[in-house]
């Protein structure tokens, strides 16, 4: 029983928030790779391209709340998802017609694009505070957990409880369905190959009469539908609020290095061990300790590597081994 | 295009035409940053009492007009926050300051920019211990109570309901950790226990791995020294979901409608403190900030309105707009004894300043300074109750 109490206690703490968060990072991570790997730049404006998404998502679903429309126990902002990704690729689409597209065509060289991105990022920052403003906004609806805590005591009759937010089952079932697309995207089609075969050599996919342009529309409009996609989830599991998006750029560049820039597989990757390492190194374990030891070898202090101050120097340690070692990332990707 | 021109070209004129009569007062606040949600409502309620004043039009022998002029104040950035101020002070030459909000960015104000240049503050919100003993040439009162005190008054709280363990958690600021370290002496001196303390990043994407040491640490109730529409949130909402804490002890910075409207029924039983009084000042400002169309509940409006209005109640004891000479006035306009004034009367207290009488400023916060010149503290226990922050007594 005590064993099952040790390891409810740890789901419920550690491994079922850190699925929850990796799958957003993940999410973000990818959208910020495939920019990397196509187009050739670390896009600093990633971070508020998911707060416009959102946004837009947000201003959607109220619009369907208002008509009376709502998605049952799912939140509605699940329905309002597409509106929110098509208008997102439309901003991003304008964004690189007057301003990514004038230094591509000079070939600009990476970092003036990254300089060109954090100019971006604050004029689509300044927008989404000037369209819904900074207040942080809660546009879940529907049923809150799929089991709560309490019920989950009174089901077993075990002392821990163990909760599982709907937001978390539909982030994890819904970033799966994303990178499934993503993946059958890129691996399937005829696009996705031209898009696969301009990150490779863009001059010879050139000569092998691929559409730059082409290949750069298709490349921004899944980065809007990925931006979108993750921010909404965020939201729907946290709250919104353009400020903490703007944070969101920092763990998620993280976790896109740690699994290799440029590489698909290895953004997901780097999601879910940056959300696990800020979680795991900074746990106290006294509670699961407590349960599984005999008593009189049980802890008094909270056996904590690390105080949770310094769950950032973790991820960012972490990043640094890693570049150290292999400075491609986990996964093969392009070097920094 | 024309249009616009023109409109600059006139905003231009008027700007050049400001008359030398024209007093100009700086308002610094974290209008961008983890403070942005309620900036503008303390910036309207320090300019409610600039607007006061201005149709009085009796400061200093009358025909001056006081001039807000705004500048951001990013309530975390030390070095953006000491620009902007310089701006106001070399560049817009304010005769006063009126801020900053945060405790981090205003000390570092204090010291780079008003202590060399004289220029004095009043800040509405810095409540950090630290300020109290900072060197400032007295040149800085605050409006706002010092956390010192606050821990107290928490400490009582919790006693008094027989709590004796608690888990604590603060914003990693000067302001969420001068409160714990306050909070944590005395509750450590009434012979409680803390269980663990630890800190939280505000504007963060993700708190699970706070609470979940928190919940591992465990107590009775869950301290929450944040703020409400940053980290504070976030902790509370993820202790609830996961069942870690059930009850919530609020410190000022944490007391707010919106926070009880998100979270819901999970704050039912949760109480706390924060600055308050049951003097009538306070709703007579809720009625004038309400015609003026801003929120006079939101936290630290009144401290604002009662700063600027402080401010230019001394100019006129001095008689000048210099910092050097009104600024030791500020205490004694604020404190007893004198004809009591409230919110909304600040043309009447011009009267009786200029006619020699003495003034005790009330105002919207029951203003009274002691110490080094910062607010004694009036606080009202709250507990949360079906949605409605219910007021228990006042401390």
């Amino acid at each position: 029983m005590d064993f099952l109490n040790a390891i409810v206690a740890l789901l419920n703490f550690v491994i079922v928030p850190g699925l929850a968060y990796g799958a957003q990072l993940a999410l973000g991570a990818l959208g910020v790779t495939l920019i990397y790997g196509i187009l050739r730049f670390s896009n600093f404006a990633h971070g508020d391209t998911m707060a416009f998404g959102t946004m837009a998502t947000i201003l959607a679903t109220w619009g369907l709340q208002a008509a009376g429309f709502t998605f049952g126990w799912l939140p509605t902002a699940l329905i309002a998802l597409p509106v929110g990704i098509a208008v997102t690729a439309l901003l991003l689409l304008g964004t690189d017609r007057l301003v990514y597209r004038f230094y591509r065509k000079r070939k600009a060289a990476p970092v003036i694009l990254v300089i060109v991105s954090m100019g971006v990022m604050f004029i689509m920052n300044g927008i989404v505070r000037f369209i819904i403003g900074v207040e942080d906004i809660n546009f879940a609806d529907g049923a809150r957990f799929v089991i709560s805590a309490g019920d989950f005591k009174d089901m077993t009759g075990l002392d821990e409880g163990l909760a599982i937010k709907s937001t978390q089952a539909i982030t994890l079932i819904t970033a799966a369905i994303a990178v499934a697309l993503l993946f059958w995207f890129l691996n399937r089609t005829r696009t996705g190959k031209s898009m696969r075969a301009f990150s490779d050599n863009e001059d010879l996919a050139l000569l092998s009469g691929i559409n730059p342009e082409r290949v750069v529309a298709v490349t921004w409009i899944i980065v809007a539908a990925l931006a979108t996609t993750a921010g909404v989830l965020y939201g729907l599991d946290k709250s919104f609020k353009a400020f903490t998006y703007f944070q969101l750029l920092l763990p998620i560049f993280a976790a896109a290095i740690v699994g290799g820039l440029g590489n698909p597989l290895g953004a997901i990757a780097g999601g879910f061990v940056i959300a696990f390492s800020e979680v795991t190194v900074t746990y106290a374990w006294k509670k699961v300790l407590v349960y599984v030891m005999p008593e009189d070898l049980e802890p008094t202090g909270l056996v904590q590597l690390l105080s949770t101050d310094y769950k950032f120097a973790v991820s960012f340690a972490i990043l640094i081994i890693v570049l150290l070692f292999k400075p491609t990332g986990l996964f093969k990707g392009q070097s920094v | 295009m024309k249009k616009l021109l023109l409109a600059t070209a006139a905003t231009a004129l008027f700007a050049g035409a400001a008359s030398a009569e024209d007093v100009k007062m700086g308002i610094i606040l974290g209008f961008t940053g983890p403070l942005e949600s309620i900036t503008p409502s303390m910036a309207a309620g320090a300019e409610l009492a600039i607007a006061e004043v201005n149709a009085a039009g009796t400061l200093l022998g009358g025909g001056n007009t006081v001039v807000p002029v705004r500048a951001d104040s990013t309530c975390i950035d030390a070095a953006a926050a000491t620009a902007a101020a310089e701006r106001l002070v070399t560049s817009d030459g304010v005769a006063a300051i009126m801020g900053a909000d945060c405790s981090g960015v205003t000390g570092a104000i204090l010291a780079n920019v008003a202590m060399p240049n004289g220029v004095a503050m009043i800040s509405p919100s810095a409540t950090s211990p630290g300020l109290s003993t900072a060197e400032d040439n007295g040149l800085f009162f605050r409006t706002a109570p010092s956390d010192a005190r606050q821990g107290v008054v928490m400490t009582d709280v919790l006693m008094d309901r027989g709590i004796k363990t608690v888990a604590l958690t603060y914003t990693n600021n000067d302001y969420g950790k001068g409160l714990a370290d306050a909070f944590a002496a005395a509750f450590a001196e009434a012979g409680g226990t803390i269980t663990i303390s630890a800190p939280h990043e505000d504007g963060k994407a993700d708190y699970s791995a706070e609470v979940a040491a928190l919940a591992s640490a465990g107590g009775e109730v869950l301290v929450v020294a944040g703020y409400t529409d940053q980290g504070g949130k976030g902790i509370i909402q993820a202790s609830l979901d996961t069942g870690a804490f059930d009850t919530f002890v609020l410190p000022d910075g944490m007391v707010g409608q919106q926070l009880v409207d998100d979270i819901g029924a999970g704050l039912n039983g949760s109480f706390g403190q924060y600055p308050g009084t049951d003097s009538a000042g306070a709703e007579m400002f809720q009625g004038m900030a309400t015609a003026a169309g801003f929120d006079g509940t939101s936290a630290f409006a009144p401290e604002s309105y009662d700063a600027a209005a402080l401010i230019m109640m001394a100019m006129e004891a001095a008689g000048s707009t210099k910092s050097a000479d009104w600024a030791p006035k500020v205490m004694d306009l604020a404190n007893a004894p004198g004809e009591q004034i409230f919110p909304g009367e600040l043309a009447k207290a011009l009267e009786l300043i200029k006619a020699g009488t003495d003034i005790d400023y009330v105002g919207a916060t029951a203003v009274e300074l002691i110490g080094a010149g910062e607010s004694a503290g009036n606080y009202r226990e709250i507990e949360i109750q079906d949605g409605v922050i219910n007021t228990v007594r006042f401390r």
